[in-house]
């Protein structure tokens, strides 16, 4: 049986990489638990797509305010210094290149860095994508959050996206339940694995190409 | 003498034509106008197409336009919620025409129509099934899809003040796509918490100007009640 990382350490694991001073968007779901694992002392202005900067946690039970939202629609809270502005403003302020790191969850991620997370392409869905392809392409990075493999054990590392794509190339660094995987020029190259487990055996769990990280001889 | 004021959402939306788009503001409710959606609903208009990011929730508001059968189209980002039960009947049952559009492209395709833009090139979709029979181009390198604005006939949006000019100003995420929308209809029609004297909003913080506003209508303050969310 292979280790897994938890989801609060792989949150942990991405916050240690977001430096003092990034402007981020966390996406709804699992990227969210990342906010909880910012270390004290690191300011970093959170954005949210429905025109928040600068987004502070939720309120104290008794002082949710609805017109004061997340991207998820929960109650949030707004720190000093933050402000708001319309959606126009607020994709436009993504699409211009003015965030430094998007978190988002995934379906799929390619070798290439496609990513597939807004539908699942089954006959009788409702669709539903609302700013998960403007953040992919938007900020200066996109991280991935997701465990490695499905339910049914299958990788989500994949040579080529069989979901609908949310953007192409996009994905900068993909961090899993299992280890943590940059996107290259020249392919997938891991950058840290969980205790005990091979960069082999997680080539062949995750069914494509992963280089060993620069200097790892494992 | 300019006096923007209407005395009533019914009153607002009287000479609303069937086969009208109309852009309804709001993320979530935030920003909502319940109170113009209900008069919408009164009003008797038919076959409308409907802007709005969501596609209604539970059974009132824009649900309940829907339900009764009064939208042909609707254009929006995240039609798929918790409590989107009659967007998604009607949908499966194929009687109602959706055009999904990525939240940021529906944002700007909303303002260029208000901008007087023809249409722009933007990254956002390139590759994807969204972009599927749009042209598209690479500038520097980097692909961009061809997408045109979005006009509305009515744009109904929630403001927290105003004055007898039409400046507003909104409350916190509940700005959403309210400034986009009053420039891009021919009638927008806002509701307000509080109308002040002209003069009594800061003009460095007039967040819409006037100009993009036909109808004032005041409402009572109620609190915003969440939707979309499963309860706590």
């Amino acid at each position: 049986m292979v280790n897994r990382w938890t989801k609060e350490q792989m949150a942990a694991r991405v916050a240690r990489d977001i430096p003092d001073g990034a402007v981020v968007n966390l996406g709804i779901g699992l990227p969210t638990l990342v906010s909880n694992f910012l270390p004290h002392g690191r300011e970093v202005i959170l954005h949210s797509e429905n025109g928040v900067l600068g987004m502070g946690p939720a309120p104290p039970s008794g002082e949710e305010d609805y017109d004061l939202i997340n991207a998820g629609k929960q109650p949030v809270t707004l720190l000093p210094g933050g402000c708001f502005f319309h959606h126009a403003d607020s994709f436009a302020m993504m699409r211009g290149g003015h965030l430094d790191i998007c978190v988002l969850g995934a379906f799929q991620v390619s070798v290439r860095g496609d990513l597939a997370n807004w539908a699942t392409g089954e006959p009788g869905a409702i669709p539903a994508v609302g700013g998960a392809m403007d953040l992919a392409i938007g900020a200066k990075q996109t991280f991935v959050m997701m465990e490695l493999l499905t339910k049914r054990g299958e990788s989500k590392l994949v040579a080529e996206c069989s979901y609908p794509l949310t953007g192409l190339a996009c994905v900068s660094r993909v961090y899993t339940d299992m280890a943590v995987i940059d996107v290259t020029p020249a392919g997938l190259r891991a950058v840290e694995l969980i205790d005990g487990l091979s960069l082999d055996e997680l080539t062949r769990l995750a069914g494509v190409p992963i280089a060993p990280a620069p200097g790892d001889d494992r | 003498m300019i006096d923007k004021t209407v005395s009533s959402p019914e009153a607002a939306l009287a000479d609303v034509p069937d086969g009208a788009t109309i852009m309804i503001g709001g993320f979530g409710s935030a920003g909502l106008p319940a109170e113009l959606i209900e008069a919408l609903v009164a009003q008797g208009a038919r076959d409308l197409t409907i802007v709005n990011n969501n596609a209604g929730n539970g059974d009132t508001g824009l649900a309940a336009l829907l339900k009764a059968r009064r939208v042909r189209r609707i254009i929006c980002s995240f039609p798929r919620q918790v409590d989107s039960h009659v967007f998604d009947g009607l949908f499966r049952a194929g009687e109602i025409e959706l055009e999904l559009v990525p939240q940021g492209n529906l944002a700007e395709r909303i303002r260029a129509a208000g901008a007087g833009i023809g249409a722009f090139f933007t990254p956002t979709g390139y590759g994807t099934e969204l972009a599927r029979g749009k042209e598209t181009r690479v500038i520097d390198g980097r692909g961009y899809v061809l997408e045109f604005p979005i006009h509305g006939d009515y744009a109904l949006i929630k403001a927290e003040r105003g004055d007898r000019w039409g400046n507003l100003v909104y409350r916190k995420t509940a700005r959403n796509f309210g400034p986009v929308m009053a420039s891009a209809a021919r009638i927008t029609v806002a509701t307000v918490h509080e109308m002040v004297p002209l003069g009594a909003l800061d003009p460095e913080a007039v967040v819409t100007p006037g100009v993009y506003v036909k109808r004032l209508v005041p409402i009572p303050r109620v609190a915003t009640q969440p939707v979309g969310v499963r309860p706590v």
